[in-house]
């Protein structure tokens, strides 16, 4: 009996010593993920899907551009609006965003300048291809448009 | 007395230690948003000098595979009628491989190409005389919705990327996510665009009946 009584006593504490360190680690693995949101995005994002996505190699050749409704459809109606940089733009402002947004990179690289367009899925293409005329005039031609992976269904 | 002061100061009391992880953790896990710089890459032609007239198109209407679609989504592919994009990625495949009237530069490339791939070529007279003549034509009004556009210009995306992922031997994701970064990732990637380039042509929308 008293055999039992002492095994007992040695299965009734787990070493807990080794938790935080799984803990860290995990804490590391989010911190090192983790990119703080730097702009508050004012048009709706929900962005459509496909099944051909490229990674591109430089991330700092991309400029985003967000393309939707506004979600303060009281302040900027309810007709897709351009957002880039933190405030909505104007159509004809687009050119001049593209070319302060080329002089803030490298010399070598300001013909690789990418816009990602990040349009929402329910805009029309009507936005979509004013937009892309402005970048043709800015001679900005790189386009990639952000989508979401979609599992392809056999 | 003084002995037992010396034993406690050794233990130094990691219990809560976990918590204060633990609270950590939870901050960033709720903060995180994962980047997603992930898309599909166009680009677009340069911009029309006003001085200059438009340029002449005298490309045969056989190298041509057009895709419209209109504002209520619909889609006309080659004359015919279609509610789905389904099978476009084959069709522009075969249209892409037909190889009708190969020339001495396009020939070379027929021969060089994989059994399977070879296979697809119907050398229907007409479809597109070669690889380096064909072009897929897109034309959108602009009251079609993007998603649609985006999931039609992604299926000739996938044509394309199937013919060059099967002529290095990869899988058509393998291949796509090549990114060049040295040089023997470049020189397959290079390997199965050679001769054959992406021709996509992004029509400028019209304007009636949206």
């Amino acid at each position: 009996m008293a055999k039992f009584g002492k095994k007992n006593k040695v299965s009734e504490n787990i070493p807990t010593s080794a938790l935080p360190d799984i803990i860290f680690m995990l804490l590391f693995f989010f911190m090192v993920t983790t990119v703080l949101r730097d702009q508050e995005i004012l048009v709706e994002q929900k962005l459509p899907q496909a099944t051909q996505l490229q990674k591109l190699q430089k991330k700092s050749l991309i400029s985003y551009v967000f393309i939707g409704k506004p979600k303060n459809t009281a302040l900027y109606g309810t007709e897709p609006r351009v957002q880039a940089n933190d405030a909505l733009l104007n159509t004809d402002d687009i050119v001049q965003w593209v070319n302060r947004e080329r002089d803030a990179l490298a010399e070598a690289d300001r013909g690789l300048i990418t816009i990602s367009m990040k349009a929402d899925r329910d805009v029309k293409m009507g936005p979509i291809s004013d937009v892309q005329t402005e970048l043709r005039e800015a001679d900005a031609r790189r386009v990639l448009y952000a989508s979401v992976g979609k599992l392809i269904q056999n | 007395m003084a002995r037992k002061k010396n034993r406690m100061s050794q233990e130094v009391n990691a219990g809560s230690m976990a918590d204060i992880a633990f609270l950590l953790l939870i901050f960033f896990l709720v903060t995180t948003t994962i980047a997603s710089d992930k898309g599909i890459l166009n680009i677009l032609p340069p911009k029309i000098d006003p001085n200059q007239p438009p340029p002449e198109i005298d490309k045969n209407e056989r190298n041509i595979f057009t895709i419209l679609i209109n504002a209520n989504d619909d889609l006309l592919v080659e004359g015919d009628y279609r509610e789905t994009s389904d099978g476009l990625d084959q069709e522009v495949k075969e249209f892409v491989l037909n190889f009708a009237i190969p020339d001495e530069e396009t020939l070379p490339l027929y021969n060089g190409l994989p059994a399977s791939l070879k296979a697809v070529s119907r050398k229907d007279p007409e479809s597109s005389d070669n690889p380096k003549e064909a072009v897929v034509s897109i034309k959108t009004n602009r009251g079609t919705s993007y998603e649609k556009y985006l999931e039609v210009f992604d299926m000739v995306k996938k044509g394309y990327f199937d013919i060059y992922a099967e002529r290095v031997g990869l899988d058509t994701d393998e291949y796509r996510a090549l990114t060049g970064k040295d040089d023997a990732e470049k020189a397959l990637q290079d390997r199965g665009k050679e001769g054959i380039p992406m021709a996509i042509s992004i029509a400028e929308p019209d304007k009636i009946g949206s």
